[in-house]
């Protein structure tokens, strides 16, 4: 009882003091003082604009956008009953890049800034309802996860295609930024303009969070126990495409976070999927914060993505976890 | 359909489970035809058939959880259209066939889940959440695996806890859909001796079962189905005969009172 009272407490904690040293740390390392100085206003204006500008933006884009794919991969977990469902694995992500690029690139940005996110949660929204579709004909995990590779691959041909006709200016590194993800050069506006959808989908989540508890019995015996199916489905399938949507307008498509902090999270709140949300939500916005630290410290010559190192990290965790599943015989029936 | 009234204690109760013509259809198929039949508090009826009768369209039909194409259900009198699910589900307690738990959660996690309708959150059940639970696991006799992983127990285990999961509702129902398939003789029977203990403190309870023998050892009244409809509905001592399952599973059986044999497929 008492480490799971604790786990919450622990992750603000840890996430609190990680943000911190992301405003430490950089190509100028600045001490504690000066920067808590800067945080309160007090210090000169350059370090004031370093720390205000620069860093603090960066990591709370890292730590937001970590938070709404780590709850959207806990969600769509409970929903789909499988462990390795994930935004990025599904195709969710991919589907929101392709929405934002095309707004992006074809000029629709100059109606108003909130088209940019708006795109990004259409097509993860879209994406999401084609998974939860086919989870209902299909209890295939493999089904699934191949629909999410076949979302994935479309998406990303469909975004070069777009980009190639596109009217506006686009270079390389552009399409690898929304592929790859990354959170380089946010500002506040930039955070503000995701951050309502993040958190109605986080909000939308929250509130199903005893229906992923109640689909632990498989969704026969979670509609005997009084769960109305067809809306926990809309449910997490709006919150999932709302979260995840609102991060890759944000950051891109940054893969594989939303599997490793519920896989990490899930023992220390019993396997109960609604338990895991915030957790998994504050994990993952940990771990993100802190690979980006890594992203800007190491010293090479084009900064690395984000979502490359999540991959680093998330993808061997994809196939541990995978493997390990198919040993122990748990595939469900 | 006509079957007299089943001479139980229970047969003094009002019904509260009517099920009137209830038909459902799938794909052009239809899977229940006209199917009527009542169920009491205290009564333990159990529905017979071979596979494809459309028993376990008939559950599903009861509980709403399929389309219906005609009649209706009434749960305590008054239709089960005006119930939302959760209030449903305080009154129906449903076991399914299939069985999957998707996480190894905890005994006790799952057997909780049983107060799902009542409002339980996981973190913080209520006071009679903890009661209704913890008489369940005792009456499952599972108060000594509340705390194991569901991943590790045995078939036999496995299939207390989703017992004690039904009855930790404390529904006036139980549906149980084949609660004892795949069972050995030993678990199967304890299985069986739970549900009586449930009917005995009042539920009513319809249990899908193919084995004829176990029915009419526990079961004050048998409801046999083929190809959709009710063909009979009364105690074994009626309803069971040779005729019967020749008819029902095309088998040639010997019938002495509550015993069967098997003989041979007809």
């Amino acid at each position: 009882m008492s480490t799971r009272g604790l786990l919450i407490p622990a992750l603000l904690l840890a996430s609190a003091l990680a943000i911190f040293a992301a405003l430490l740390l950089g190509s100028t390392p600045m001490a504690p003082g000066r920067v808590l100085a800067a945080l309160l206003g007090a210090a000169e204006a350059a370090e004031r604009t370093v720390v205000w500008q620069v860093r603090l933006p960066r990591a709370l884009a890292a730590y937001i956008v970590g938070m709404a794919l780590g709850a959207s991969g806990a969600a769509l977990q409970g929903l789909l009953r499988n462990p390795l469902a994930d935004p990025g694995v599904l195709g969710v992500s991919a589907s929101a890049s392709l929405g934002a690029t095309f707004t992006l690139y074809y000029g629709f940005i100059a109606f108003s800034p909130w088209l940019l996110p708006a795109a990004a949660v259409a097509g993860a929204m879209l994406a999401t309802i084609l998974i939860a579709a086919a989870a209902i004909r299909t209890a295939s995990v493999v089904t699934l996860i191949l629909v999410g590779v076949g979302l994935s691959s479309f998406a990303g041909a469909m975004m070069s295609l777009l980009m190639n006709l596109a009217p506006n200016p686009f270079s390389l590194s552009d399409m690898i930024n929304w592929m790859l993800g990354s959170v380089a050069n946010r500002s506040f506006p930039d955070i503000a303009f995701s951050v309502p959808f993040i958190a109605a989908g986080m909000a939308v989540l929250y509130a199903a969070r005893r229906g992923l508890w109640a689909l632990t019995l498989g969704e026969e015996a979670a509609a005997g126990v009084g769960l109305d199916l067809r809306r926990q489905r809309l449910l997490i399938v709006a919150g999932a495409g709302l979260a995840t949507g609102g991060a890759v307008a944000m950051a891109g498509a940054i893969g594989f976070i939303g599997i490793v902090a519920p896989h990490i999270v899930r023992p220390l709140v019993r396997h109960d999927p609604g338990r895991a949300l915030l957790p998994a939500a504050l994990l993952a916005g940990l771990i993100l914060v802190l690979a980006d630290i890594g992203v800007r410290l190491l010293p090479t010559d084009n900064e690395l993505k984000l979502g490359v190192v999540a991959a680093i990290i998330g993808a061997p965790a994809f196939v541990w976890i995978a493997m390990r599943r198919r040993s122990l015989g748990m595939e469900r029936s | 359909m006509t079957a007299p009234q089943p001479q139980t204690k229970a047969s003094r109760a009002e019904p509260a489970l009517e099920v009137e013509r209830l038909c459902l259809h799938a794909g052009g198929a239809t899977l229940v035809d006209e199917a009527s039949l009542e169920l009491r508090p205290g009564e333990f009826a159990a529905l017979l058939g071979p596979n494809g009768a459309g028993k376990t369209s008939l559950l599903r039909g009861v509980l709403g959880l399929v389309p219906t194409a005609s009649g209706r259900v009434l749960l305590r009198g008054r239709p089960l259209r005006s119930f939302s699910p959760m209030e449903r589900a305080r009154e129906l307690a449903y076991l399914p066939q299939s069985r999957p738990l998707a996480w190894p959660s905890p005994v006790r996690d799952v057997v909780s889940l049983g107060r799902y309708a009542w409002g339980c959150a996981p973190a913080r059940p209520g006071v009679e959440d903890v009661r209704a639970v913890d008489s369940a696991l005792a009456a499952c006799d599972l108060l000594a695996l509340a705390q194991r992983p569901t991943d590790s127990l045995s078939g036999g285990e496995l299939a207390r806890v989703h017992c004690a999961r039904a009855f930790a509702t404390r529904a006036p129902m139980l549906l149980a859909d084949e609660p004892v398939a795949s069972l050995d003789p030993r678990h199967s029977l304890r299985i069986m001796e739970l549900i009586r203990g449930h009917v005995g403190d009042g539920a009513g309870a319809l249990v899908v079962l193919h084995e004829v023998a176990l029915a009419a050892r526990f079961a004050d009244r048998l409801i046999w189905m083929r190809g959709g409809r009710i063909v009979a509905d009364g105690p074994p001592a009626e309803t069971l005969t040779a005729e019967r399952i020749a008819e029902i599973y095309q088998v040639r059986a010997e019938v002495a009172g509550a015993r069967v044999e098997m003989q041979a497929p007809l």
